[in-house]
């Protein structure tokens, strides 16, 4: 059985000013994530990726299907029952500058979701000094504010914080989208590591599909609301069926002059057979 | 969260006009508390001998129309004043924040209701509804200030209704809820430290306002009449500004000094906050390496652009001397990682760089002619044109296209309104939008942000430059639209027989429109080749680097799982 | 854009109207017998009785309402309980006053605090940091003390201008800017101060927009720059400020109308107030909300017509 089941699911969000039609951005979406596995989720901007992560996550408002998480329907849960599943799904988001307080120290951070939960304070602090040694920080940042680091370990800070309750599922919205090219590949090999290590999934949600190549064991591409062409990495990211995957594995420019002149041709072909 | 706070706290007492205001509002507070020990007579005793009597022993600051000791009524309507403005703006913040905490989290009905109500409270002219109460009540002065409170909650409302709205939209506060923080718990660690500030500048503004509006009611004769107070001190002076016309000076002064005290330091407190918030969106600066010469550059005069020993410098220097040449017809891709000076380097040969910014060069050759600096924005439109990585940020929201593609047109092209029109139509159907005349009539936020860098790329070759810089032009693009913007550019260079300079990050696209690579690293140009040489047999460590963190040809990870 | 100017003017009209019934409602609660008042101390029971019903005070309160409201939507206001004068014609003699200067201070306020604020935005140094302080001292001296200092230097000490009195602009447009000149400066220091604030603060973000600097690198003049575009963008929340501004306007009249023994709306104001002059206070009240929703619904104009997004969609 898998860890997570989306079965149908329609989001809406209510329509803007008064008597709008409300505005659906995911129409009846299914897919599965097994345990330890991850499943790359691949669009463009509007395609409603980011709304099905924020739906798994309880941050969207689903007005149609289920989403069952080890076998019970979590789509309709209320917040005080949604609160529980904390230490179960966690989340990586994508912009490393807003996602963490600039306010609070890196501690502060950590240690939130930990004493929510009763932990005490001496018993956070430590577990907070293993979890910066996880994702490679040095010790002594946790009385730093995120203010002082990169936008690489700010992620790093967001991943431990993801990390702290020690979850089964980790939403992941392009968390390396905002990062430089050389930090990108050091952020995903350490989502790597740490899902070998521990087991944990990954709804991984990006726009780029050499990105969801390199981290992905199952890829779900998505156009406008729905999905369409799910598979195995090696068969979406390079051979793929849907005619929207190979437009969209075709526009992106390959780092060889020779072959994206040829990808180019490619996609002039396509587009004008299609014409 | 404390450290911020204590943050504030230091940097407003390192503001030496926050320190005089707070002072200056200790003084007045302390003498007005120490009021029955300061004066030596009651405020309300009138003597008809000492009337109008001039300052001496027994009168420090003389005595009013009715013979009072003025010292006595200023220090006593101090009390009066500060007491009834605390009112205020305690009932202001006691309505305002809550509601406006409400709102702003919860939104849906009540925020509806409450906005609305705040709306129509601030359209009140409060003066008129202060002299109905007044009546009313029967002169309570104190009971008035209460209704102002009223009046002015809707001001701390919004403030705090907007700032929960934005905060509420951070990522940080989602992500605190997915770890299983509760609703209060959110409110207090991440919502209301982000709302103590500002609600704190507003309240030191308002009292001032009601300090105003009270001892404007007293000026006309309202409130107790058993009570000093400065604006009834005024009203005196009023009557006796013939012939004593110094008796406005000090309670036109206590209230003046007042008000300003708090003004000052609302400011203060804006400043002291608006810098730990601009030092928290601080990226960091790139650290500069000793200078040192870049390639060479090897010219042999077909050069459309020659820049040699480029410097820019903020606090640190940011472009460390940097070389380069593009030939006509020929697409220069300037690659580098954030903070390497890529985009400062494109800014600056377009002469674009904020006024802070210090620029130097050793030599700027354009189309053959030696150019000085002040000579760059001459050319600029007309001969080197730019397109900006944001397409919707880009263009004036407030004008329609149209309007914006033609203004400069009819600058240097001096043409006339209807063959400018005819060429912007012509512009827009060639950089592929399908209905041109709908998208010159529409305004910025009706287009999609694909047409919007279309408009942005006809706007730049508009006046037909031989020098195009583009600053990342696809990045904030999906990439399916991304390929046809490349697609356009590449055309419309080959078709005009443009220069490029195209910045970017995405060695993608350079191997897709470059013809030349110079990679920047830190301020400085490592490595410069033809592009095929480049991604074939890169020299420069730093090079080597970036295309081994390429994904493009990593193996996929099923694949490579399977091999294992 | 007409739909949200219909939406403004229901608005204006639900405001006048839970004003006028706060106002009416909180008049009848004053503890005074306003038949007794106006009767007299020596008059007998009888008499106040029958003055009370005169004045139709022995009816219930709601229905007192409902029959003031009645005549107020065809324009009759009633008279008042003292002078037996029409409201209207009360009012109608003392409005012009009232409106020469507060319209003149907005006038005032809006020129100067543009020029201000952009000279301030633009040119930064001495006088950005002149602009600042005006800032502070338009805050912090109130319009009647601004109006007190004027009469007492301008017009006592200096003479040059008149310190009391009105003359009707048909009578002598000269000498009724005479007359205005004082009043309405003193009113517009504060607004103006505000309103450049403002105005400064919105210029120097609209000048580090992108699309400033877009426009730059097409060419585009800097005199364009500046006075089409940049200005363009940074009205409209200067106009919001301005908006609120006028309602302090209003309010600064009531003192300042004393300063300069002006017998307008504002002197009207508190004495039918102190009065308890039911008729005249609410007709005071009206007319003043109605002024504020009209010099609200021009403003709102003018948003909608600088700001595309509300007026297109």
């Amino acid at each position: 059985m898998s860890l997570l089941d989306i079965d149908d699911l329609v989001v809406e969000y209510p329509g803007k000013g008064w008597r709008r039609a409300p505005f659906r951005a995911l129409k009846g979406v299914s897919l599965s994530i097994g345990t330890g596995e991850t499943l790359g989720l691949v669009g463009e901007s509007g395609s409603g990726k980011t709304t099905l992560g924020r739906a798994v996550l309880g941050l969207a408002p689903v007005s149609g299907g289920t989403i069952r998480y080890d076998g019970r329907v979590i789509s309709t849960l209320n917040r005080a029952q949604r609160r529980a599943l904390s230490d179960e799904i966690q989340v990586v988001f994508q912009d490393p500058y807003t996602s963490l307080n600039p306010a609070m120290t890196v501690e502060d951070i950590l240690t939130e979701p930990l004493l929510v939960t009763g932990v005490s304070r001496v018993e956070a602090e430590r577990r907070v000094r293993d979890l910066l040694d996880q994702v490679r920080l040095p010790a002594d940042a946790g009385q730093r504010l995120p203010r002082e680091f990169s936008g690489g370990q700010r992620q790093r800070i967001a991943i431990a914080r993801a990390l702290s309750r020690d979850p089964r599922l980790i939403v992941c919205d392009e968390p390396v989208s905002a990062l430089d090219l050389s930090t990108q590949s050091r952020v995903l090999d350490l989502f790597i590591e740490i899902q070998e290590r521990t087991g944990v999934a990954y709804l991984f949600i990006t726009h780029d599909l050499a990105v969801v190549r390199h981290i992905s064991h199952r890829v779900a591409v998505m156009y406008r609301g729905e999905i369409v062409e799910t598979g195995d990495a090696a068969t979406v990211t390079q051979n793929p069926e849907h005619p929207y995957t190979r437009r969209l594995l075709l526009a992106a420019p390959v780092p060889d002059p020779e072959r994206q002149a040829r990808r180019r041709a490619e996609r002039l072909a396509l587009l004008e057979g299609r014409a | 969260m404390s450290e911020r706070r204590q943050g504030l706290t230091r940097r407003l007492l390192r503001d030496p006009v926050a320190i005089v205001c707070l002072a200056v509002l200790g003084l007045i507070v302390l003498a007005s508390v120490l009021a029955p020990l300061l004066a030596s007579h009651d405020p309300n005793t009138s003597s008809l001998q000492d009337t109008l009597a001039p300052p001496s022993g027994d009168h420090p600051l003389g005595a009013d129309g009715v013979g009072r000791d003025v010292l006595a009524r200023l220090l006593y309507g101090g009390r009066t004043s500060l007491l009834g403005a605390l009112v205020a703006v305690a009932v202001a913040v006691a309505l305002g924040v809550p509601t406006g905490l409400i709102a702003g989290y919860y939104r849906r009905g009540f925020d509806a209701v409450a906005s609305w109500t705040a709306n129509l409270l601030m359209a009140i002219p409060a003066i008129v509804v202060l002299l109905v109460v007044l009546a009313v009540v029967g002169q309570n002065m104190y009971l008035a200030m209460v209704v102002f409170g009223l009046l002015m909650a809707p001001g701390v409302y919004r403030l705090i209704r907007a700032s929960v709205t934005s905060v509420r939209e951070e990522l940080y506060v989602d992500a605190a809820r997915v770890s299983g923080l509760g609703d209060a718990r959110i409110m207090r660690r991440h919502i209301l430290p982000v709302v103590i500030a500002p609600t704190v500048i507003q309240a030191a503004q308002m009292f001032g306002l009601a300090i105003v509006i009270q001892s404007g009611l007293e000026f006309l004769g309202l409130g107790s009449a058993s009570e000093a107070s400065w604006g009834a001190m005024l009203n005196d002076a009023f009557a006796n500004i013939y012939t004593k016309p110094i008796l406005l000076l000090w309670p036109g002064l206590a209230v003046a000094l007042t008000v300003a005290a708090f003004g000052l330091l609302g400011n203060a407190l804006r400043d002291a906050l608006n810098g730990s918030r601009r030092a928290s969106n601080k990226a960091p600066a790139p650290t500069t390496p000793a200078a040192m010469a870049g390639p060479a550059i090897h010219i042999d005069g077909d050069e459309l652009l020659v820049v040699r020993d480029l410097r820019v410098a903020y606090d640190q220097e940011v472009v460390g001397g940097v070389s380069l040449a593009v030939r006509r017809g020929e697409v220069l891709g300037l690659v580098g990682e954030s903070g390497s000076g890529k985009t400062q380097t494109a800014f600056a040969i377009l002469g674009l760089l904020p006024p802070e910014a210090r620029v130097s060069s050793g030599q700027l050759l354009f189309d053959g002619q030696q150019l000085s600096r002040a000579a760059v924005p001459k050319l600029r439109g007309r001969r080197i044109a730019y397109v900006p990585q944001e397409p919707m940020s880009n263009l004036d929201p407030s004008f329609r296209i149209g309007a914006q593609l033609t203004e400069p047109m009819r600058r240097h092209l001096k043409l006339s309104r209807a063959a400018a029109r005819r060429k912007a139509l012509d512009l827009l159907a060639r950089v592929g939008i399908e209905d041109p005349e709908r998208v010159y009539s529409s305004y910025p936020h009706q287009i999609s942000g694909g047409m919007a860098q279309r408009v942005l790329i006809a706007g730049a070759v508009s006046c037909d430059p031989d020098l195009l810089i583009a600053d990342e032009p696809t990045t904030a693009l999906d990439v399916t639209v991304q390929a046809e913007v490349l697609d356009l550019m590449r055309s419309l260079q080959s078709e005009r027989r443009m220069g490029m300079i195209l910045v970017t990050h995405n060695f993608g696209v350079v191997a897709d429109i470059c013809d030349r690579v110079a990679v920047m690293q830190t301020g400085q140009i490592v490595e410069s080749a033809p592009v095929a040489e480049l991604f074939a047999n890169p020299q420069h460590p730093y090079t080597r680097m970036l295309l081994d963190s390429t994904l493009e040809d990593s193996a996929p990870r099923t694949r490579q799982e399977e091999m294992a | 854009m007409i739909a949200f100017l219909v939406r403004r003017v229901v608005a204006g009209v639900v405001l006048v109207l839970v004003i006028a019934t706060l106002t009416f409602g909180l008049m009848s609660l004053t503890g005074q017998d306003p038949a007794r008042t106006i009767a007299g101390q020596t008059a007998s029971h009888e008499q106040v009785a029958q003055k009370a019903a005169e004045l139709g005070l022995d009816r219930p309160l709601p229905v007192r309402y409902a029959d003031w409201l009645s005549h107020a939507v065809r324009g009759d206001l009633g008279s008042s309980w003292f002078t037996n004068e029409p409201v209207t014609s009360a009012l109608g003699n003392k409005l012009p006053v009232t409106l020469s200067i507060v319209l003149a201070g907005l006038l005032l306020s809006a020129v100067l605090s543009v020029a201000l604020g952009v000279a301030a935005a633009v040119r930064g140094g001495w006088l950005d940091r002149a602009v600042q302080g005006l800032a502070i001292l338009g805050f912090a001296v109130p319009s009647f003390l601004v109006a007190l200092l004027l009469a007492l230097v301008v017009a006592v000490k200096l003479g040059w201008l008149p310190a009391t009195g009105y003359v009707p602009l048909e009578q002598s447009p000269s000498l009724w800017t005479q007359s205005i000149a004082l009043p309405a400066i003193a009113l517009a220091v504060g607004a103006i101060a505000a309103t450049a604030q403002q105005v400064r603060g919105s210029m120097v973000d609209v000048l580090k927009m992108d699309y400033i600097r877009t426009l730059r690198s097409r060419g585009v003049s800097e005199r364009s720059l500046l006075f089409r575009h940049a200005l363009r963008n940074a009205a409209p929340p200067a106009l919001t400020v301005l908006s609120l501004q006028f309602i302090g306007l209003l309010s600064g009249a009531v003192v300042v109308e004393k300063v300069f023994g002006l017998t307008g709306i504002g002197t009207e104001a508190n004495s039918a107030a102190s009065q308890g002059d039911v008729p005249m206070v609410m007709g005071v009240v009206v007319v003043m909300v109605l002024m504020v929703v009209l010099v609200n619904l021009l403003i709102d104009v003018a948003y909608g017509w600088l700001n595309p997004k509300v007026r297109v969609s």
